[in-house]
């Protein structure tokens, strides 16, 4: 079972330490894992971090990879790009890197396929400056998923998505985890995603990691307190899952 | 649910890529075309005037033609045809490829100061007879320039790569440099002799006219050697126009893919002026001009590039041979007054973002 283990992870800006002590148990593929926590917190830093873009102490344990070189992808949370290319041609580009110029008909067809499945693939000729925020997200969602990796880090990945598209593409990377095995973990702020969709959840708070563990266990009231300073209630809804309803700020 | 004809429009996916990459090839293809009969008509063209059959014959079928033709085509005026083929490829990509790793649209190595740096480094040893590094007279001119605008190159360089300097950061230096080579040249040119302030004027115009068949090899050589490290790059050249966090995101070492590219750049900027003088609005306008026809994909536009430099160039080198009957103007004059008007056309036709 593809997976990873985090182990004393911690990040820094030049001198500056701003992620420490992030330690995990085996965040296992097939699932999702929530990272959660305030603005500026660090989820960013831990997603560049887990991918080796910064440096820092700590191992980051892979579980049963296969070896490649896209083991791991990191979605960036920034997608605003001004490069003068449709977005068929930057999909193509994320599943091209450091092979030749000849580009297969196959490759063609998986850009297809994965378009198609995020429903963007009326979008594949247009260019990426004219694309509405959430459209780009989802061409970003698309550049990550071509490059088929086994542990996938998808930096916000609905924060710029309307209600529709949010709930159907968690759903859809919920399925695909699950189908693919792949092991993905996505920064949210919103909870009620991550009480519904994530298995585990991660999270952190002025740098450090406050709590981690199956995401029921880890969304407490205390929590909501504690770190988000929030009024909030954790109840079952009439089908019986778990929501959380606010009712104010604490000062 | 997404309508049907959006479904099939999707399907169709991969043939709608096909055609564009097929349209792309035949735009370079015909760039190709343009470039070849632009510099064949720039040969034709001189003191004396030349059919362009005669040319033809002369380049395909040297024994054929009279000693005399065969000598003004191939050692008078093909020298100068190719090196402005071959500065104008250089400048081009040299732009293309500063706007690319800097993230910028105004990149050149005329808005960076490379060119500003080359022509200081001229007027130093036009002016003063200083040579930078000792060298015999008669390169003392080009190795001067050479020196300089590497050094310009290098500052600009060694900028970007400290900590907290951003690429609009790199184009304000760029720019601070300009401002300070311009100003040492007009205090050189203050100092300067009648003589050789004529000298200096005539250099900062930009000249083909002293190209020599070695000078063109030289060109050729460092677009030899730098046009196949950008190919191998390409993907990777392409997606950092992605940003620098998705580029990395790929896979891509940005720092090193940025240190290599300023490197290659800086030499492709720094000899062509050395020889030929600030030549400023091929490196600016011709990468331009490559994306608006063929976008940003490297594997098309390093090519495109390279073209509309050439074509560029060549065309001005003509212009400038006909536009007053028997002079032949200085090239520098004539980029600007050829390519506006073209870029301007390009610009307002074009309904897609270019930049
Ligand atoms: N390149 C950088 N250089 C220096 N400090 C940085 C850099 N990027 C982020 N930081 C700092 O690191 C801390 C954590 O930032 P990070 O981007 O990880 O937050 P985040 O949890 O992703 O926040 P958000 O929810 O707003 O995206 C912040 O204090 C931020 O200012
Ligand atoms: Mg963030």
């Amino acid at each position: 079972m593809v997976g990873l283990v985090l182990e004393g992870l911690g990040a820094r800006y030049g001198k500056r330490v701003v992620l420490s002590g992030v330690d995990t148990g085996l965040l296992s593929g097939g699932g999702m894992t929530a990272v959660i926590g305030p603005n500026a917190a660090g989820k960013s830093t831990l997603f560049k971090r887990i991918a080796g873009l910064i440096s820092g102490p700590g191992v980051v344990h892979l579980c049963d990879t296969a070896e490649g070189k896209d083991t791991i992808c990191y979605m960036p949370q920034d997608t605003g790009a001004n490069a003068v290319l449709t977005v068929y041609e930057s999909v193509l580009l994320a599943s091209k890197q450091g092979s030749g110029w000849k580009v297969q008909d196959s490759e063609l067809h998986e850009i297809d396929r994965i378009l198609a499945a995020l429903k963007i693939d009326d979008l594949a000729f247009r260019s990426l400056g004219e694309l509405s925020g959430g459209q780009r997200q989802l061409v970003s969602i698309a550049q990550a998923l071509v490059r088929k990796p086994e542990i996938l880090l998808m930096d916000e990945l609905t924060s710029a998505l309307d209600l529709f598209r949010q709930v159907e593409v968690l759903g859809f990377m919920k399925d695909l985890a699950a189908r693919s095995n792949m092991a993905v973990m996505i920064a949210l702020h919103d909870l009620n995603h991550a009480l519904r969709y994530c298995d585990n959840t991660i999270v952190i708070a002025n740098g450090t990691m406050i709590a981690s563990g199956p995401t029921s266990d880890v969304i407490t009231q205390e929590l909501l307190r504690d770190v988000y300073r929030v009024d909030a209630r954790i109840e079952n809804c009439s089908q019986g899952r778990p929501v959380i309803i606010v009712d104010g700020s604490l000062t | 649910m997404v309508p049907v004809a959006d479904r099939i429009s999707g399907a169709e996916g991969h043939g709608r890529y096909r055609a564009l990459v097929l349209r792309r090839l035949v735009l370079i293809g015909g760039l190709c075309v343009a470039l070849f009969l632009s510099v064949a008509v720039d040969m034709a063209l001189g003191p004396a005037n030349y059919a362009l059959s005669d040319v033809f014959r002369a380049l395909f079928q040297p024994a054929a033609v009279s000693d005399q033709l065969r000598v003004i085509i191939w050692d008078i005026r093909m020298p100068i045809a190719l090196m402005a083929v071959t500065v104008g490829a250089s400048l081009s990509v040299a732009g293309a490829q500063m706007q690319t790793i800097l993230a910028n649209p105004l990149a050149s190595p005329f808005t960076l100061g490379i060119s500003a740096a080359a022509g200081f480094g001229a007027a130093l040893a036009l002016v003063g007879g200083i040579a930078v590094f000792p060298v015999a007279t008669q390169f003392m001119v080009p190795v001067n320039a050479f020196l300089m605008a590497m050094l310009a190159a290098l500052f600009i360089h060694f900028a970007s790569t400290m900590r907290g300097v951003t690429v609009e950061t790199i184009v304000l230096l760029g720019i601070a440099l300009v401002f300070t080579f311009n100003a040492l040249l007009a205090l050189l040119q203050y100092l300067a002799s009648e003589q050789a302030l004529a000298a200096v004027v005539f250099w900062t115009m930009g000249s083909l006219t002293k190209a020599t068949w070695p000078k063109v090899c030289i060109t050729t050589a460092v677009l030899a050697v730098a046009l196949p490290l950008f190919a191998r790059r390409a993907w990777a050249l392409t997606a950092l126009r992605l940003g620098e966090d998705k580029a990395a995101s790929f896979g891509i070492n940005v720092r090193r893919l940025r240190l290599e590219t300023m490197m290659m750049v800086s030499l492709l900027a720094a000899i062509p002026v050395s020889f030929v003088g600030t030549i400023g609005f091929v490196g600016l306008v011709g990468p331009h001009i490559a994306r608006m026809l063929v976008g940003e994909d490297q594997r098309f536009f390093l090519p495109a590039s390279v073209i509309c430099g050439a074509l560029l160039l060549s065309a001005t080198s003509v212009v400038s041979k006909t536009l007053i009957p028997g002079a032949v103007l200085p090239i520098g004059i004539i980029t600007a007054l050829v390519g506006v008007p073209f870029f301007f056309a390009l610009i307002f036709t074009h309904r897609r973002r270019s930049w």
